[in-house]
């Protein structure tokens, strides 16, 4: 997974499917940047994710919870039409910046 | 109404097994020709059922997960996703959107994308028994009426 860092924005690009079991190396590799880095802001850019179901969603509560803790904000971009619905679902633009891909 | 077709899996409760049982009835499925977009809700919610299977009716245990999937003459399609896991105490409690008995990691919001993605959602379960999940759906496809 690519993670860039500039201007205390932290962004991980996630790839491919996320479940419950792709989850677990996802969050590995994003928690252990952010500790690292100590953003202001973690972006995570849905663009290239192909699956979802609610461990996306997880995913996210989980960053959400752990950038708080830092003072952080969240910003979840470019989801993917077909996977909006899933977002939408779980009312989650309540915590920070979510964008939806036009496609 | 008659099963058309039918076929039934049989998997270990490991989580890599999530992408195959999802791409394995979304294959089964194809037969239909659904479209793309009812295709993503099938793989979805199965998706779901079996996690639920693997992380809550397992937990750290592993067992048997049973699928048997069912296409019918008006096109609708029956998903049965069956655990020998702890079971459910609450059921509709369990069922409550954000509710989860995980936390950290867990969204609580499977049941409620398997209610959305689905035409019908059925849970039956006995605790220290295991859990049974049916999906209905009826697909309509990418080509005309059938008839
Ligand atoms: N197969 C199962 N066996 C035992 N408990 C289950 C099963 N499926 C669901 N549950 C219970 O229902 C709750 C809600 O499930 P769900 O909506 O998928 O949310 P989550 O999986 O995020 O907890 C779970 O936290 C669990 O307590
Ligand atoms: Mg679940």
């Amino acid at each position: 997974m690519k993670i860039t860092f500039s201007d205390g924005i932290l962004t991980a690009f996630v790839q491919g499917e996320i479940d419950h079991h792709s989850a677990v190396g996802i969050r590995t590799e994003i928690d252990r940047r952010i500790q690292k880095d100590k953003p202001d802001i973690l972006r995570l850019d849905y663009s290239n994710v192909t699956f979802m179901d609610s461990s996306g969603i997880g995913l996210i509560m989980g960053r959400y919870k752990l950038m708080s803790a830092y003072s952080g904000q969240i910003e979840v971009v470019n989801v993917p039409l077909n996977m909006a619905r899933v977002v939408r679902l779980s009312g989650i633009e309540k915590l920070g910046k979510i964008t939806v891909k036009e496609s | 109404m008659n099963a058309i077709n039918t076929m039934k899996l049989e998997i270990e409760s490991r989580s890599v097994n999530e992408s195959f049982s999802r791409v394995a009835v979304a294959s089964f499925v194809s037969q239909l020709d659904p479209t793309i977009e009812e295709l993503g809700d099938i793989k979805t919610a199965v998706s779901e059922a079996v996690t639920n299977s693997i992380v809550h009716g397992y937990k750290e245990s592993k067992g048997k997960i049973y699928i048997t999937a069912s296409i019918f003459e008006d096109g609708k399609v029956q998903i049965k996703i069956r655990d020998k896991g702890c079971g459910i105490e609450n059921i509709t409690q369990a069922m409550e959107p954000l509710f989860t008995t995980s936390g950290g990691e867990r969204a609580g919001l499977g049941f409620a994308v398997m209610e959305s993605f689905m035409d019908k959602v059925k849970v039956s379960s006995k605790v220290g028994k295991g859990t049974t999940v049916v999906l209905e759906k009826k697909i309509n496809g990418r080509f005309a009426k059938r008839w």
